[in-house]
């Protein structure tokens, strides 16, 4: 029997199981209420706990079968599972109508298993998180295993298919094994977010400033959906536009300036990075600098500040720790992005300073390693795993720190939005 | 400077007493407020006697605070907020059109009901406002400002060990006097005070009240308070407030023993507010 | 007294007002380039894309007869068939057989024009050869050129030939995965939402799945594509490159945005309501089914749109899991191979032939347009449904 006939055969026989569940529970507990039983519950509460107590257990063998079946044991054929499940299903549903009494406290038992319910799903995201983390942890053990974690920490040379630079005769003479020192992705990744941190901190700052203190109402209701459009626009969009708009322009002004860059540069992905984080920055910075209290400024202002003077000195210093998270946030923000860099940084892992060359990113060292044909006791492919590690490791850090200074921040002047 | 006709009798009165002494900082005349639509204050008039202590009292919407808020033009800021009417420093309109409002609150301090010390340490927060202004270049220069300025607050002894700890690390009632520090450092005339002390405890306030009494020798203050005990204690002039009227103006003595208005009267013997 | 304006008098006010002045304009100036960008970026795009939306057809005369059934490529000859589409010319059989009348005649059609040719008939860079150019710009002349609206754009999947391939496919694929994406992480999200913020106790576990949520919403993407990659096709056997597995992955993203905004959502109605439903002794789920969760779906509603949106033009995690296999054909259930708009954006990007670029600008156009009506929808909603308790 092919999988799908079974998943049909499951679950054609799950809702019609627990639509009997609802019918016969409920009509049981009219036919109880007119003898003049005083019930519990409502009749429509005992069909509900009919229904879902029937379906209850032939879910739950359902997905331990799932899981056996995963984990490779595979003795019980799986449409004697289905049949089994039914049938415990069925059983329970009989067993069930027969124990309605007018003691059985339904609507409980129902309320009961709605929060076990909810209770599961809230486990979903945790798990999600657990998922990321173990799976990735467990793929980089095995690149671990084949290379050394210290080479790949602090080596300098990514050189993971030396095989083909050899076929290609480029190969030096002691290229004779792969190299996997992360050092030049590492340094791609940095260099490209301070790029981005160079456009995006200033103007996305000033942007801030300018909504949450200079803007009147109507200019703040005019402008902010500007900004919400240029946050809403995909990643892939901007990699678009940097590799073929933004790239060949930068490549103009350095020949016209007598300099020589490379059509995929660092500098080009950084530029159109850091515009895409202006409005993540300065939404956050916003609301943080929104939320220092009005009394602040009325103290300078009574010392005959002007509005410049009091932003700058009293204003932004009160916000400072806010604004220093919500620019960490933002680095970890560049630092995972991944489709500008695909698409205009490069594939090389190039340890340069020079932002008209090419350079490469952990994200795009990932997908460069995933895409096309996978075979995982590969190493290539497994370094993706050990560089998402360091990804995960570091944005995480970079999330805590500024999150829980945000919302220090925010408990300090008694205002919440995180 | 001569007296108008139709002028507070009650301040008349005041003048009477020791009119030898008595010079006028702060004159307003007519004065209307609005806020869009809404009539704020009616056509007040006052004169504020140079070197006292004049407390403004009434209950709470009255519209003391914002009359407190027009001798410094802290509602310029105030969008809806539109003034007509003439308040003059020294003789000097301080709403006329090629005043910078800066110039003005230079000349008019002010201290506000939270202490709202900056985010910076206790010398920056004297020093800032004086260097902006040319008062005194940085340096030694500077750093006798802002001794005398703390000397001025009676908070010297309290913090001259931690100058370059933040403001907001002191206690409420130390902040408050570092405010007071901070408006008195800027060489003002006129000092606005509202209700300077309601967010603090009772010794704090004694502190605060005294200093008061210390400073009216060199600054005018105009207080805002809702404290009736505390306007008896230090204020030699006091005015009252009611839905947006001047209701009664005179020495403090006068107002609080034999009032002359029923309304004050009734306030004072706490039948409302 | 005279009115001696020196008496308010401080020394440097003036450049002071000037650098105040400088400061004011310079914030406006980082408004402006803001702005300024968006504008220049959405007129490139457009520049870019619009020409996609036709494309050239040439009227020539094409021999039918029994061969190019078999052999498609000999209905047309010399410079005809070197300016005429390879994929048009594939498909010619199946027109004879629509018209079984043009047996063994000549046919005035119009032609499709490749891509090259398509190219130099909007005026862009192309590897025509000079004599195709002069006999394009003689048929020109001669009103046997047009550039029709492009219905391949719209209709066809991806393809190896730039004039016949279009973003049906993807656009199919797209909607299954979001398909997929909110039926799982819709009812999850608000369930969540719903235990936090009515059923769970204030602890420490509480506590964890809080910060455990906003830490979710700052992973960065491509880390969720690992997790896909990882779990869902080497451990749970989901097929590579189905709407089926991107979908699960982008639930596991869009979750926290959804949890979020849904209990943003709870949290504004009023706990009046709850009690006065404790009040008519309802119970706690009673109350939250009935009374607060009907309150706050408009809420819940824009959270949602808000989170498609994210989904929609998500690329980096959907690359991982497989959606840039290359597909000709739509998807016919949740588990074939496809690909999705943006992917498809990306992989032609990395087309070497010019005629795919403005192709990717169009489908930029497509994806664009639907994300801002996605969002102008969730607008709506919250400014219809805002409500001051």
């Amino acid at each position: 029997m092919s999988t799908q006939t079974l998943y049909l055969i499951f679950f054609g026989g799950l809702f019609p199981l627990m639509f009997l569940g609802y019918i016969l529970g409920r009509q049981k507990a009219i036919v109880m209420r007119s003898q003049g039983i005083k019930m519990h519950s409502q009749p429509d509460q005992y069909g509900w706990f009919s229904a879902l107590y029937t379906g209850l257990p032939i879910i739950m063998i359902g997905v331990c079968g799932v899981f056996l079946y995963l984990f490779g044991f595979r003795a019980i054929p799986a449409s004697l599972l289905v049949a089994a499940s039914l049938g415990v299903g069925a059983l329970s549903l009989a067993l069930l109508i027969k124990s309605i009494k007018a003691s059985t406290k339904a609507r409980d038992l129902v309320e009961d298993l709605i929060n076990g319910m909810l209770i599961g799903a809230s486990l979903v995201s945790v798990l999600t998180t657990f998922g990321i983390l173990l799976s990735i942890i467990f793929e980089a053990l095995q690149f671990f295993k084949m290379q050394s974690f210290f080479n790949f920490l602090f080596g300098l040379e990514w050189a993971p298919d030396t095989a083909f630079l050899e076929g290609a005769g480029r190969a030096d003479a002691h290229a004779a094994e792969a190299k996997f020192g992360a050092v030049p992705i590492f340094a791609g990744t940095f260099y490209i977010t301070v790029i981005a941190m160079f456009v995006a901190i200033p103007v996305g700052l000033l942007s801030a400033i300018f909504m949450s203190e200079y803007a009147s109402s109507k200019v703040r209701a005019q402008v902010k959906p500007f900004l919400e459009i240029l946050a809403g626009i995909p990643t892939v969009v901007y990699g678009f536009f940097a590799a073929l708009t933004v790239a060949p322009l930068v490549v103009k002004v350095c020949n016209f300036v007598g300099l020589e860059a490379q059509y995929q540069n660092a500098l080009s992905s950084g530029i159109v990075m850091g515009i895409m984080i202006i409005p993540f920055i300065s939404s956050l910075s916003d609301d943080v600098i929104s939320s220092v209290p009005q009394s602040m400024r009325n103290g300078a202002y009574a010392l005959g500040m002007n509005q410049a003077e009091t932003i700058r000195f009293v204003v932004l210093p009160s916000a400072m720790p806010g604004i220093i998270a919500s620019m960490l946030l933002a680095v970890s923000r560049a630092l995972g992005e991944t489709m500008i860099v695909v698409m205009a940084a490069g594939l090389r892992p190039n340890l340069t300073l020079n932002p008209l060359e090419d350079m490469t990113t952990v994200t795009v060292k990932i997908v460069e390693a995933l895409t096309g044909d996978q075979e995982f006791n590969n190493p290539l492919t497994l370094s993706a795993f050990a560089l998402g590690l360091v990804l995960f490791v570091v944005t995480l850090v970079i999330n805590i720190i500024s999150v829980s200074t945000i919302r220090s921040f925010h408990r300090k002047y008694k205002v919440s939005t995180l | 400077m001569t007296m108008e006709n139709g002028f507070i009798q009650h301040a008349l009165h005041a003048q009477e007493q020791d009119s030898t002494q008595e010079s006028i900082k702060v004159q307003v005349k007519n004065l209307n407020l609005f806020y869009g639509e809404k009539q704020a204050l009616n056509s007040i008039n006052m004169d504020i006697y140079t070197k006292k202590i004049t407390a403004l009292i009434g209950p709470s919407g009255c519209g003391k605070s914002t009359f407190l808020r027009c001798i410094n033009r802290m509602n310029d800021l105030v969008p809806s907020c539109r003034v007509e009417g003439y308040i003059g420093v020294d003789g000097h309109d301080i709403y006329d059109k090629e005043i910078d409002v800066v110039a003005v609150r230079k000349r008019v301090g002010m201290v506000f009901q939270q202490p709202n010390p900056f985010p910076k340490s206790i010398y920056e927060n004297i020093a800032y406002a004086p260097i902006m202004h040319d008062i005194v270049k940085k340096g030694k220069e500077c750093d006798a400002l802002v001794e005398r300025a703390l000397r001025g607050a009676n908070l010297w002894d309290e913090v001259k060990d931690k100058l370059k700890d933040p403001g907001t690390a002191l206690s409420g009632g130390q902040q408050q006097r570092l405010c007071i520090a901070r408006a008195i450092a800027v060489e003002p005339d006129v000092i606005l005070m509202d209700e300077p002390t309601s967010a603090l405890d009772p010794i704090s306030t004694e502190k605060i009240e005294n200093l008061m009494l210390d400073l009216k020798k060199n600054y005018t203050i105009i207080i805002v308070t809702h404290n009736m005990q505390q306007a008896a204690r230090i204020a030699d002039y006091t005015a009252f407030f009611h839905m947006g009227n001047l209701i009664e103006y005179s020495d403090a003595k006068t107002l609080f023993v034999n009032p002359k208005e029923k309304k004050t009267e009734d306030y004072i013997t706490g039948r409302f507010g | 007294m005279p009115n001696d304006k020196n008496y308010f008098y401080i020394p440097q006010i003036k450049k002071r007002n000037q650098k105040a002045t400088l400061f004011k304009a310079t914030t406006l100036l980082a408004i402006i380039f803001s702005i300024s960008f968006l504008i220049f970026f959405l007129v490139d795009i457009v520049r870019a894309g619009y020409p996609a939306f036709t494309q050239t057809y040439i009227q020539m005369d094409v021999n039918i007869n029994e061969e190019v059934v078999e052999n498609p490529y000999s209905a047309l000859k010399g410079k005809n068939l070197k300016i005429a589409s390879r994929a048009w010319l594939r498909d010619l059989p199946n027109l004879i057989k629509e018209n079984p009348s043009w047996m063994n005649t000549t046919q005035t059609l119009w032609v499709l024009a490749n891509s090259e040719v398509d190219q130099y008939v909007k005026g862009k860079e192309s590897r025509t050869h000079e004599r195709e150019r002069v006999y394009v710009d003689e048929l020109r002349a001669d009103g046997k050129v047009e550039r029709k609206f492009n219905t391949i754009f719209m209709t066809t999947g991806d393809s190896k030939i730039p004039e016949n391939s279009g973003i049906y496919a993807s656009i199919v694929g797209t909607v299954l995965t979001i398909i997929v994406t909110m039926v799982i992480a819709f009812p999850i999200g608000v369930m969540t939402a719903i235990y936090l913020e009515e059923f769970a106790p204030d602890n420490r576990w509480t506590q964890v799945v809080e910060v455990n949520i906003n830490n979710l919403a700052a992973i960065p993407s491509i880390l969720f594509g690992l997790l896909g990659l990882a779990i869902f096709i080497n451990f749970f056997g989901v097929p590579r490159s189905s709407p089926l597995v991107g979908g699960m992955t982008l639930a596991l993203m869009c979750l926290p945005v959804i949890i979020v905004s849904s209990k943003a959502a709870l949290k504004s109605v009023p706990s009046s309501i709850r009690q006065a439903g404790f009040g008519l002794g309802l119970t706690k789920w009673q109350i939250v089914r009935d009374h607060v969760l009907p309150l706050a779906m408009p809420g819940i509603m824009t959270g949602s749109i808000i989170s498609i949106a994210h989904a929609l033009g998500e690329t980096a995690p959907l690359i991982i899991v497989g959606m840039i296999a290359f597909v000709p054909d739509a998807a016919t259930s949740f588990t074939d191979a496809s690909t999705v708009l943006p992917a498809q954006i990306f992989t032609w990007a990395g087309m070497p032939e010019k005629a795919y670029l403005e192709r990717t600008a169009a489908g930029i156009m497509v994806l664009l347009v639907v994300l801002l009506s996605l969002n102008a929808v969730a607008v709506y909603l919250r400014r219809k449904f805002e409500r001051k308790w």
